[in-house]
């Protein structure tokens, strides 16, 4: 699996929002992209996903530059997005094809993975938003993307819910070794989860720095290294403000 | 259900709380509905009661307001007489075929209309200006063109159903929710599977709306269309209640209207019902 970003620029009718946006992701990597409410965040997944074609530069999943969703990519979007008509099982086997017996077992599995196994008759309105955001997930995984992209997935939860889909993500990415680009206002949120934290900034955005977060294995919330890195990325933003 | 709640406890145990909550709320329901029913028959009983006494004692001329024991007696006659079953099968009848063609048209047209902006800027200024138009006024031209026989009735009631179809297909189709459509996208479905799979079932709450003021509209128009000349129906008793002075008749036909009318409807609403049963809100009136 290869994901190689080169000069993404996209611009809404005359205003350009990021400029010249290049990133590879290696195999396996989380990649936090870490900025400020409206400098481009979603502009950027979305042109990664495909879901945006009017972008320049070009976009490459292994291999293939074509500007359309790819096979390999799946999107969790910060709302839960469930169809209000399919039961929670109906809608994670939603992105699967073939034998309904094939199906179900599929995203039984996954379901059972997010911790809902039990809920799969419910229908999305009598869930929680932690339990919907839980089947979103569940959804995004059952075609096995390699690449996993997520615009703010948590921003909705409350903290503990928060805290505990996180750990899940990190879960799921040691089962499936997903190549995950994870959109974030968060700075806790990018420094817990990600590899790699890239800062998009200004107007258009475009990326500002680069941190690598070395601390491999289970991290530790709120850790010295963590606080370190925050100051750090606290002390960019001030930069920029001044 | 608010989206701040958390989840620190285990999910299973709100899972198996939902059960026994649903039955106690269900055998409660039970003798609530019972006690309005009951509070709501309090008024027509009592009107009913004194129209019954009021005119027995003369103080309502029978040639202009019958006793409703007259009224009942009448339809009971009909009914043991055959002919009852005729005017209603007739009309019903009628409203059926109307409501079918009328659908039938709007579906086609408002997914037309729907789905391709092309069709939009080709059909929809033009309806939207048949729409000011009361249907009624078309009634006269009908019948200039087509006579007074089926064609012309199951026509008009046709083009009665046609425009609340139409147009809570069109709105329903042109606001499904964009991101609900991404997600299909993000499948990569194609747009046929992206009609049946998402925007069909999105838009269906819309289209049931429509098919029943639609309906409620096919009533009306076969009063007015079996008025304007009929030979048999519901609507044709109205006229020889006046033409007889029998206001008995009358009142019989708008209490048969009436009782049909509101039993398709209840019909729909138990379509609606079944079909829309995962909303987040109760089926209303
Ligand atoms: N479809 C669109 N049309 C016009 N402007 C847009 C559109 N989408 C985003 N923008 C603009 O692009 C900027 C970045 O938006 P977005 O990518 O959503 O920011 P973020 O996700 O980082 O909060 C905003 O100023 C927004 O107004
Ligand atoms: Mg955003």
């Amino acid at each position: 699996m290869s994901l190689v970003l080169e000069q993404v620029s996209r611009t809404f009718g005359g205003k350009q929002v990021i400029r010249n946006v290049s990133l590879t992701a290696e195999p396996g990597e989380i990649i936090g992209l870490l900025g400020t409410s409206g400098c481009g965040k979603s502009t950027l997944l979305r042109a990664i996903s495909g879901l945006d074609t009017e972008y320049s530069g070009t976009v490459s999943i292994n291999g293939d530059t074509a500007k359309q969703v790819h096979k390999a990519t799946g999107f969790i979007f910060q709302e839960p997005r469930l169809l209000p008509w399919l039961t929670v099982l109906e809608n994670v086997r939603f992105g699967l094809e073939g034998k309904k017996e094939d199906k179900n077992a599929i995203a039984r599995k996954y379901l059972k993975s997010v911790g809902l196994a039990e809920s799969e008759a419910l229908y999305p309105r009598e869930l929680s938003g932690g339990m919907a955001q839980r089947v979103a997930i569940a959804r995004a995984l059952v075609t096995s993307p390699e690449i996993l992209l997520l615009d703010e997935p948590f921003s909705a939860l409350d903290a503990f819910t928060k805290m505990q889909l996180q750990d899940l993500l990190l879960e799921v990415w040691k089962e499936f070794r997903t190549t995950i680009v994870l959109v974030t206002h968060d700075i806790d949120e990018a420094l817990y989860l990600c590899d790699r934290v890239l800062m998009l900034r200004g107007a258009p955005g475009e990326i500002s720095r680069e941190l690598a977060v070395n601390q491999q294995g289970p991290r530790l919330r709120g850790s010295e290294e963590l606080t370190k890195a925050k100051a750090e990325i606290l002390a960019d933003l001030k930069l920029v403000v001044n | 259900m608010t989206k701040y709640q958390s989840e620190a406890a285990p999910i299973f145990e709100a899972s198996k709380q939902r059960k026994p909550k649903q039955l106690t709320q269900s055998a409660k329901a039970k003798p609530k509905n019972l006690r309005l029913f009951l509070i709501g028959s309090i008024l027509p009983i009592l009107l009913i009661a004194t129209w019954e006494m009021l005119s027995r004692v003369g103080v309502f001329p029978a040639y202009q307001l019958p006793a409703p024991s007259t009224v009942v007696s009448t339809i009971t006659g009909m009914a043991i007489d055959g002919s009852l079953w005729g005017h209603i099968g007739i009309t019903v009848y009628r409203v059926f075929l109307g409501f079918v063609f009328g659908t039938a048209a709007a579906v086609v047209l408002g997914s037309l209309v729907g789905f391709y902006a092309n069709a939009e800027r080709l059909f929809d200024p033009l309806i939207q200006a048949f729409r000011s138009i009361p249907s009624l006024a078309w009634v006269p031209l009908f019948i200039l063109w087509m006579g007074i026989g089926e064609p012309a009735k199951i026509t008009m009631i046709a083009v009665g159903v046609f425009f609340p179809v139409y147009l809570n297909i069109v709105s329903g189709i042109s606001n499904v929710d964009r991101k609900l459509i991404e997600v299909g996208k993000m499948y990569g479905l194609n747009t046929w599977q992206l009609i049946r799979r998402i925007i069909l079932p999105a838009s269906l709450p819309s289209f049931l709306v429509g098919l029943r003021s639609g309906l409620g509209l096919g009533w009306m128009f076969v009063v007015a269309a079996e008025l304007m000349g009929a030979s048999q129906g519901l609507g044709y008793l109205l006229v020889v209640g006046q033409n007889t002075l029998s206001p008995e008749i009358i009142l019989a036909s708008i209490i048969l209207f009436a009782v049909i009318g509101k039993l398709s409807d209840w019909m729909l609403k138990r379509i609606e019902i079944k079909a829309l049963h995962w909303q987040d809100r109760a089926v209303k009136s």
